[in-house]
């Protein structure tokens, strides 16, 4: 039996890696969406351009003015006299937000009163504007503590902040790990979803039918040349994390590698579950990017999944991409223990467990 | 099948004599059968199109899908933020500020008397922050010997950690006003007022919904058109249309015209649903949403009818629709991230991302209204980079199979 | 009508850097007849046809199509020829009616005219009932009828058909050379371009190419006429035909030698004396009309030799009377139609069964449930006495397998495809080694080991095939189709081959279109409609339908004869 086996996985993994186009696609793509969308995904906002409408003719409102430009994340600064002009550059995206300096400005604050500033930001862009906002409101309160009384200082709670497992809030310690396991759905998706279909629409499914290989012998011999080629991507994303990008790597390689295998092996039964349903290419092809696009979405990657409506969640449940998420960002940044990694690798075993009975089932009943 | 030996013998003598009458063609004519040649190729489209499961499912049931998510689900307004708060004496004055912790909208609070209550829960992301009030606090607030409040924050995922720190600092803030207030003290500093214009209460699907119709125009104009023109390929019934009297020209506008026409009603579909059942403003006028996806098209169709000129393979035309098409469209459009704060060379890739032009342009016309200066800057880029990719579509596209 | 309709004018055509597909073709193809445009695959047919159509450019020479340079003026030719590529060119998911649509807008034909050309077609080609029908439920046949309706919706003064044969039984190609032949008598010219050599054969004339290099142009009876006198037929063989053409075709004198049904057909060298034949009493040797492949083996040097080092090397299988495939009232249905009834039959050890049939009669559903790949709805059906359903992997560890058209991964190294069969069939180690080792040597794929099989020529293809599907020694071998398109000469080894395994008791199932193929059966079942219709040995069906008219069908005859008996039995 093993031999048999064999024989398929020897022959799945030459189909993918023969062709040199084959090749190509494999390992290029893959990395380069590592790079690009490392550095794309970023959540800083640096470059934006800002206009200002200063009413004030005292020295407080230069002040301010002088700091803004001084700040590292705006690159051009536009002075106007002009509400009108305000909303022109606002409505037609030159600027991402406008400061206005009312009129009292200085001569409030030099009586200890405090100042008045408006802050108008580009809603269409919310996650770009409230950053922008986030910083102007933080040179604005440091203006505001220079000025303050040491009583008042004292007087005010400050708050201390402890980012644990990523001191600077580095955002690429977060999407690296993250990318690992989103690409690695990606490619192995296509993939397995394509082998199948490809067989059937080439004619040569009927040869392995015909052949003493069981059906759980194809199975094996279909999942394993993805779940190699997904070892090989996770493998080059780890050390391209820990050597390129230095991302620490705090937890065992061990629990990421045994988690791994699981999320691998419920990938690949969901992209051979689409492949059998699947009657020609283009259909597993789309089939695939029906399932990829809600699973990115409901990974928890890009909003977190309690922030989902209570209806919503359990969906989630069936997403692999949810539980190695945590795996991986886990075993990265905060050394998670067993019974944690193990509390996401169960639901994994189980999604791959049903998935691949599904297609078993599904390549038996096309022979009836 | 005829068992007598005999057969029908099919004649055309008739058609013939006809033939001969009409030797001459007009102008007109050679229009008007170019016109009929086009629209036959269009009928055939359209009726593969309603024929395949998987072209439904891509242009309606996808688009349907992504609505519902980000209509309902997935927001990236954080409102139910888990949040550990450990006081660690128990005074009038801590309560007090715990309970405004428990009283804000975006936290669900957990309470404690220890930060180690909540160091695990931290590490296996149950609170994504703990608050800490030290033992200290009530004594140091009360003496003005600067008192100090302790978040700790989860920053394996900085973007909710960030927003922790945010809204930790805004409620302590508004506690302090209120005490303020209550004791007439002076608050110190500088009143800053911020007006988010077009979205003001920041609702996150005002923007995800237009950016989401962007994706789905994206995936119908360049992934799908890839995949059925490789197909045809494939099957070798490009072959057979080229050797009719069809022009190279008719054939490319007998893909264009079907598919422009599916993009355009799916997303006609998406912004109904968008704002009759999520209530998403639509501020502009219907001429510059139309105006503004027409020209997305052009380059979208274009690069998808190029990409399967240049693969004739549909495994490869969906690779490549994929990486230079579909990701982009996502991550360098501006739709989830600022293409400004990237590094240059990612800001020059993004530079031929069309769909960067199309985002801003939809959420202009959902949320501002029509501001014409910029959409109009935004058409003549798509439109130039329809030019470019439709060009190099038709050159690829010779009435040549080698 | 004796005007040149194509002139080709020493013209060249390479793809890469490989041998040239054309090389320096000149010809001249008339109006008002059907000109063959016949070689084995590979030969450059399609390429010529292309050609012709203005869709490819040559590298060297001129094409002139209708008086038009294809380099110059394609939309003028394009515009006065009927095409009909290879699989048809038909849209699956559009309808018979929805096709013709189409194709009328694209040719334009004139609205007015439509009603009665549509009319005219679809009874011309007996699609009328099925004008709803997606294209891609129908059968080969109708789906070929239907292509050529839609090159001839607007009336072309040229008509190109490439392989319109290939995948049709022999009733439907029939009727379309009945209907091609129609139209040249108004003067259409016909180009129609085949592998089989019998359709060849009935050409006003040919141009014969091989390898890129055109051998011969002018009436296929011209060609045949090197042959006269050289042709004989064998018969009242004693004892195993298949030992004797063996013996025949090593001696000194004979050029080539096949089998037809019970008798054996025979081409000497020129000069060769005809007692080189003489074998035993009661064998007689009559000289025989020669045929258009008689004399192109004897262009190409004469067949292989009767050797087979194949079956030499394969051990024998005892026990000769056992049943070694059994078909028990197989039974299959799809819904409330019946794809196959009650289909029973036994194939002893050592013996060569056909299963013959029009397209969509239930041929292949009776292969594919012999062979595992269709459950039975009932009935039941066994391979060296395992049950299929049961019993799979045992009885599909004895049987190989070899669709000729999709066996092998074309991704894969001819040395990679052997290691997978051998693998997947379980062999190992030193035994494994040996084996991929000898049909190396006897088949001599060292030279190709390393090229994907997808770049093979079609001839190494189809002998890759058979290595793959005979290392395991398997007691029962199914084929399909297994030699459509090939060359003759390698159709000639690859039966030697089978013939020799056959000696050391291997059963084989074949199920073709071909009648070539159908010849070398020992017995044949007829399936019409579900039901095996007939079953006998080939000599025994032929002799079933000979009549005064003809006195000596050929298995072509004797096919449709059944067929339409059976038919009209029915009405």
């Amino acid at each position: 039996m093993w031999g048999r086996i064999h024989a398929l996985i020897i022959k799945e993994l030459l189909a993918i890696l023969r062709d040199p186009r084959g090749r190509l696609v494999i390992i290029v793509p893959p990395i380069l969406q590592l790079f690009v969308f490392s550095y794309a995904a970023t959540l800083e906002v640096t470059n934006v351009d800002i206009a200002v409408l200063n009413r004030d003719s005292g020295k407080w409102g230069q002040e301010l003015i002088q700091r803004i430009e001084g700040a590292p994340s705006f690159r051009r600064i536009q002075r106007t006299d002009e509400q009108k002009k305000v909303h022109e550059l606002i409505d037609r995206q030159e600027v991402i937000a406008a400061v206005q300096i009312g009129p009292d400005f200085s001569r409030a604050l030099e009586a200890g009163r405090a100042g008045e500033v408006q802050v108008i930001l580009d809603g269409r862009r919310s996650n770009a504007s409230q950053i922008v906002a986030g910083y102007l409101n933080q040179i604005i309160a440091r203006l505001a503590a220079d000025l303050a009384t040491p009583r008042q200082l004292s007087a005010a709670v400050t708050i201390v902040p402890r980012n644990w497992f990523n001191p600077n809030l580095t955002y690429i310690w977060f999407t690296v790990p993250s990318l690992v396991a989103i690409i690695a759905l990606l490619i192995g998706l296509i993939v397995t979803a394509l082998s199948v279909a490809r067989e059937r629409e080439l004619g040569t499914f009927d040869q392995l039918m015909v052949s003493p290989l069981r059906t759980h012998e194809i199975l094996i011999g279909k999942l394993t040349p993805p779940m190699l080629i997904g070892l090989f991507h996770i493998t080059i994303y780890v050390l391209t994390a820990v050597f390129f990008f230095e991302i620490p790597l705090r937890g065992s390689l061990v629990l990421l590698y045994g988690s791994a295998l699981f999320y691998l092996a419920s990938v690949v039964g969901i992209g051979l579950f689409i492949s059998s349903l699947s009657m020609t290419q283009q259909q597993a092809i789309l089939g695939a990017f029906v399932f990829m696009v809600p699973a990115v979405l409901l990974s928890g990657f890009a909003t977190p999944i309690e922030n989902m409506p209570d209806w919503l969640q359990p969906v989630t449940y069936v997403n692999p991409l949810r539980y190695f998420l945590v795996v991986v960002k886990g075993v990265f940044l905060k050394d998670i223990p067993l019974s944690e990694v193990l509390h996401n690798t169960i639901p994994l075993a189980l999604i791959a467990l049903f998935t691949l009975s599904a297609a078993a089932w599904l390549f038996r009943s096309r022979l009836e | 099948m005829k068992s007598d030996g005999s057969h029908r013998v099919f004649s055309f003598s008739r058609l013939r004599e006809k033939g001969k009458c009409r030797k001459k063609i007009t102008d007109g004519g050679r229009m008007s059968a170019s016109l009929r040649r086009l629209s036959a190729l269009v009928r055939k489209e359209t009726y593969q199109i309603l024929r395949d499961p998987s072209s439904i499912l891509i242009a309606f049931v996808l688009p349907l899908i992504l609505l519902f998510l980000f209509g309902y689900g997935v927001s990236l307004d954080a409102t139910r933020t888990r949040l550990g708060v450990a006081v660690e004496e128990m005074t009038p004055l801590t309560q007090d500020l715990a309970a405004s912790f428990q009283a804000s909208r975006y936290f669900e609070v957990k309470m404690g008397r220890d930060r180690r209550d909540f160091e695990e829960a931290l590490v296996v992301g149950e609170v994504r922050g703990i608050v800490v009030i030290p033992q200290t606090f009530t004594s140091d607030f009360t003496t003005h010997s600067h008192p100090q409040i302790q978040v700790i924050v989860d920053g394996t995922d900085p973007n909710t950690a960030s927003f922790v720190q945010n809204y930790v600092q805004g409620v302590v803030a508004t506690w302090m006003r209120q005490r303020a207030s209550e004791t007439q003290a002076e608050p110190p500093g500088i009143n800053v007022e911020q007006r988010f214009w077009f979205n003001p209460e920041l609702t996150s699907r005002n923007f995800l919904v237009p950016g989401s119709i962007a994706i789905v125009m994206t995936l119908i104009g360049t992934l799908l058109t890839a995949l059925v023109v490789a197909r045809e390929w494939e099957r070798g019934t490009m072959e057979a249309m080229m050797a009719t009297p069809v022009t190279a020209a008719e054939l490319l506008a007998g893909k264009i015209l079907p598919y422009f026409i599916l993009a355009i009603t799916s997303m006609t579909l998406c912004v109904l649903v968008a704002v009759f059942l999520f209530g998403v403003p639509f501020r502009g006028s219907l001429l510059a949403l139309y105006a503004i996806s027409a020209a997305f098209l052009l380059p979208a169709l274009g690069q998808g009818l190029l990409i399967s000129a240049a693969t004739r393979n549909q495994f490869l035309a969906s690779q490549l629709a994929l990486l230079s098409a579909f990701l982009p469209a996502f991550l360098l459009s501006g739709f989830l991230f600022e293409i400004g704060s990237m590094p240059t060379i990612i800001q020059w890739i993004s530079a031929i991302v069309p769909a960067r032009y199309l985002i801003p342009s939809l959420q202009t016309v959902f949320l501002a209204g029509d501001i014409w200066p910029l959409l109009l800057r935004n058409i003549a880029i798509m439109l130039l980079a329809g030019v470019v990719f439709l060009g190099l579509a038709a050159r690829s596209t010779r009435k040549r199979l080698a | 009508m004796s005007e040149d309709f194509v002139r080709i004018e020493g013209v060249s055509k390479a793809f890469g850097s490989g041998a040239p597909a054309l090389d320096q073709i000149s010809a001249a193809i008339k109006g008002g007849e059907i000109t063959g445009l016949v070689g084995p695959d590979g030969a450059g047919k399609t390429t010529l046809i292309r050609l012709m159509t203005g869709l490819l450019l040559p590298d060297a020479g001129t094409l002139t199509v209708l008086g038009f340079d294809t380099r110059r003026e394609a939309a003028r030719i394009q515009a006065a020829i009927g095409y009909m590529p290879q699989r048809f060119g038909l849209y699956e998911d559009l309808s018979v009616q929805e096709n013709l649509d189409l194709y009328a807008d694209l040719r334009g034909l004139p609205q007015v005219e439509r009603a009665q050309v549509f009319d005219e077609l679809l009874s011309f080609t007996d699609l009328k009932r099925f004008t709803q029908r997606l294209a891609g439920k129908l059968s080969g046949g109708m789906k070929q009828k239907l292509g050529l309706a839609c090159a001839l919706l607007k009336k072309p003064r040229l008509l190109l058909l490439d392989e319109p044969g290939v995948g049709v039984d022999p009733i439907s190609r029939r009727e379309l050379w009945k209907m091609v032949k129609d139209l040249t008598s108004e003067g259409i010219g016909v180009v129609w371009s085949t592998a089989y050599l019998d359709e060849a054969e009935a050409c006003t004339s040919v141009l014969l190419l091989n390898q890129g290099k055109l051998l011969f142009t002018g009436p296929p009876a011209e060609l045949t006429r090197r042959v006269d006198g050289r042709v004989f037929k064998v018969t009242g063989i004693e004892g195993r035909r298949r030992p004797l053409l063996a013996s025949l075709l090593d001696r000194p004198g004979v050029l080539d030698g096949v089998i037809q049904g019970e008798a054996i057909r025979i081409v000497t060298e020129p000069g060769a004396r005809q007692d080189v034949l003489r074998e035993g009493e009661g064998t007689k040797v009559n000289p025989a009309p020669p045929r258009f492949e008689d004399a192109f083996v004897d262009l190409l040097g004469g067949g292989p030799g009767g050797r087979s080092k194949l079956a030499e090397a394969t051990q024998t299988q005892a026990d000769a009377d056992t049943h070694v495939i059994e078909a028990r009232g197989l039974t299959k249905r799809f819904g409330d139609f019946t794809a196959a009834q009650d289909i029973t039959f036994d194939i002893k050890r050592g013996e060569i069964f056909g299963l013959l049939g029009p397209n969509g009669a239930g041929k292949s559903t009776t292969f594919k449930m012999l062979c595992g790949l269709l459950k039975p709805t009932a009935g039941e059906g066994r391979v060296a006495g395992f049950d299929l359903r049961r019993d799979t992997a045992e009885a599909r560890n004895r049987l190989g397998y070899m669709a000729q058209k999709f066996s092998l991964y074309g991704d894969l190294s001819v040395a990679q495809n052997l290691d997978f069969f051998a693998g997947v069939y379980g062999l190992k180690g030193q035994h494994r080694r040996d084996k991929i080792k000898l049909v190396t040597d006897i088949f001599d794929f060292a030279r190709y080991a390393n090229q994907s099989a997808k770049d093979l020529p079609l001839g190494h293809k189809q002998r890759l095939a058979l290595a793959c599907a005979v290392m395991h020694e398997p007691e029962a071998l199914f084929l399909d189709e297994p030699t459509s398109g090939v060359d003759p000469i390698t159709r000639r080894e690859f039966w030697t081959h089978i013939n020799g395994l056959v000696e050391k008791g291997v059963t084989i199932l074949v199920t073709t279109h071909f009648m070539d193929e159908a010849e070398y059966c020992d017995r044949i079942s007829l399936i019409f409609r579900g039901k095996s219709i007939a079953l006998g040995s080939p000599d025994e069906l032929k002799a079933r339908v000979a009549s005064a008219d003809n006195p000596d069908p050929t298995m072509e005859d004797a096919f449709i004869a059944l067929v339409e008996g059976s038919e009209k039995e029915a009405a």
